[in-house]
């Protein structure tokens, strides 16, 4: 049977604050030692109350804003009971009836087409302790805790269960990925788990209105574990439908190792919350005045940028939505791009030429060493330097790339580089002539075979100047004159 | 309405307590009473009637995100039942 595919996506964000969501603890758990960002509040000691971090809320109204939803002047938390020693306080604060930000959307494309994907909610609650297990299996198979994390702002956002493929599923991602990078409201590193994913994915005949069941999964830890545990989520239950069996409703953790989901049920029968509001927290009442100055505080996202490239540098649609994906290669492209500026309005062939290398050379090289953009030891102002060396007819645009490979080894200006190793290209006419007739004296076959009709020896020739100058004469004007030099000898 | 047998016992596992069958019987009467106590609001007319969590009317206040120095390490871990390391310790709970 056919089926179509039901996706609804959970993503949890580490919010980068100062300090935590309920207390004065700093956030910075991920270069700390173990348990060393923990107060009485952390560890819900007797007597401890938990005060709300305001950034941490204006971060959640900032990120519900640019996901156009509305924001409810009254909000609350609640308190998420589940005895976990995660948590200290044997409970979680969390938003359960009444969250910070309501019904918005996000606009996709993936499989070709374009899409809007309605986002449920935005909420907030803190983060849990980190376990470490130890002794697996063994007679002293114990847990280890660290509280640093836990009390650490996380946002929720939860979307409604319109995406139909895993290809889809991974769109979004990509999308929320960037706004939450461009609102710089978290660091958002899947790695280091400050950007995570949980899914929602049943199957129903195609046709059929009602929702098939769910399976909900997790331990995906980066977009193409979301991508492949999807994909193969999707064909399991296919699977188990076709054989006319049924899907159970369970939690599914998805193994990188072993490429597969596998069931976890035994977390399946702890789950009774028992949400109530939280006894310590009073409603939370949002001025309209607020929203509106954190609406207007909201700074240009990707698809606005995207179509700004495409006008302020004339730049192909691609190229931008390339460039504009990550903010760090946005920025640095406009960094690249914007001292050159010399006539009050950007030079159009040179902006193009920026993307071309960006894209193009140092994506490579990055991607070779498996570094973000941000961590390009060459700088975009190198980066245009370089560039403006091939404009001047200084470089070839191979030697250029030898340059850039070395700046990028060595961190070094592409000028000095250029001066040092005496890349310099010869663009002089009589020291290339020289150089063209001293190979069309030592190659005599070559000059024969030409005269004979046979074209390509002209490449060779070409090729043999190329390399006697070391590769530093100006190969267009090595190719003309060696063309006019053996049209001579005909 | 008397709570039945199993809740009482989901109830207990929800809080961690073991119970015997005397005291499945006794907190099951005694939990039965405290629900019909509560089952008077019922009687109440609540249409309309916006629901809340708080009755004090208080709304809360938020402070700026601004850190401050936490407890000293061995302050966090001094009323640790058990502690190994820098960290406390637990009994296994790997799930799979």
């Amino acid at each position: 049977m056919e089926y179509e595919t039901v996706i609804g996506l959970e993503v949890h964000v580490q919010l980068q604050t100062q300090s935590k969501m309920f207390c004065s603890c700093r956030a910075d758990y991920q270069t700390a030692a173990a348990n060393t960002r923990v107060c009485p509040v952390c560890l819900g000691l007797p007597g401890t109350l938990p005060v709300i971090n305001k950034k941490a809320v204006e971060f959640t109204i900032m990120t519900g804003l640019a996901l156009g939803c509305s924001i409810p002047n009254l909000t609350k938390f609640d308190r998420k009971n589940y005895p976990y020693p995660d948590l200290m306080k044997g409970y979680q604060i969390s938003q359960y009836d009444m969250p910070l930000a309501i019904d918005g959307q996000l606009a996709i494309s993936a499989d070709d087409q374009d899409r809007i994907v309605r986002v449920e909610r935005v909420h907030l609650e803190e983060d849990v302790s980190k376990l470490q297990h130890v002794g697996e299996g063994s007679d002293d198979s114990h847990s280890l805790v660290d509280v640093n994390r836990s009390g650490v702002p996380l946002m929720e956002v939860v979307s409604h269960p319109d995406l139909r493929t895993p290809e889809e599923a991974r769109s979004y991602l990509t999308k929320l990925h960037s706004i939450i990078q461009y609102l710089g409201v978290s660091t958002a590193n899947a790695q280091d788990g400050s950007f995570r994913c949980d899914a929602n994915i049943s199957l129903r005949p195609i046709g059929q209105k009602d929702y098939g069941t769910k399976a909900e999964i997790k331990n995906m830890n980066s977009l193409r574990a979301v991508f492949m545990a999807l994909s193969h989520e999707q064909d399991r239950q296919k699977k188990v439908l076709d054989s006319g069996e049924r899907v159970i409703q369970e939690t599914r953790g998805w193994s990188e190792y072993r490429n597969v989901t596998y069931s976890q049920r035994s977390k399946e029968e702890a789950h009774d919350y028992r949400y109530f509001p939280e006894p310590d927290l009073p409603p939370l009442v949002i001025e309209d005045s607020w929203i509106e100055e954190i609406q207007n505080k909201l700074p240009e996202l990707a698809d606005d940028r995207l179509t700004r490239f495409t006008v302020q540098y004339g730049l192909p649609e691609y190229d931008a939505r390339l460039l504009t994906n990550s903010k760090d290669m946005a920025d640095y492209y406009e960094r690249a791009t914007g001292p050159n500026d010399s006539r009050g309005k950007p030079d159009k062939r040179f902006a193009k030429n920026v993307s071309n290398w960006i894209l193009g050379d140092l994506s490579r090289l990055l991607h070779l060493e498996d570094r973000q953009i941000c961590e390009s030891p060459v700088s975009p102002e190198n980066l245009a330097e370089l560039i403006d060396l091939v404009d001047k007819d200084i470089v070839s645009v191979s030697m250029a790339k030898t340059v850039l490979e070395e700046a990028f080894e060595s961190g070094g200006s592409p000028a000095q580089i250029v001066q040092e190793k005496g890349y310099t290209q010869i663009s002089d006419t009589s020291a290339v002539e020289t150089a063209v007739g001293e190979a069309i004296d030592a190659n005599p076959q070559a000059v024969s075979d030409y005269r004979g009709g046979k074209e390509t020896a002209a490449k060779f020739l070409v090729g043999q100047v190329m390399k006697n100058t070391k590769g530093q004469a100006k190969p267009d004007l090595v190719n003309k004159l060696i063309i006019a030099a053996l049209e001579k000898l005909k | 309405m008397p709570l039945e047998r199993s809740e009482v016992k989901h109830i207990a596992s929800l809080a961690r307590i073991g119970l015997t069958e005397d005291e499945i019987m006794m907190f099951g009467d005694q939990l039965s009473q405290i629900l019909e106590q509560f089952e008077v609001l019922n009687e109440l007319d609540t249409t309309g009637v916006t629901p809340t969590g708080h009755a004090g009317g208080l709304q809360t206040v938020m402070r700026d995100d601004q850190a401050q120095d936490s407890l000293d390490h061995d302050d966090v871990l001094k009323n640790a039942p058990r502690r190994e390391g820098e960290f406390f310790r637990v009994n296994s709970v790997l799930e799979e």
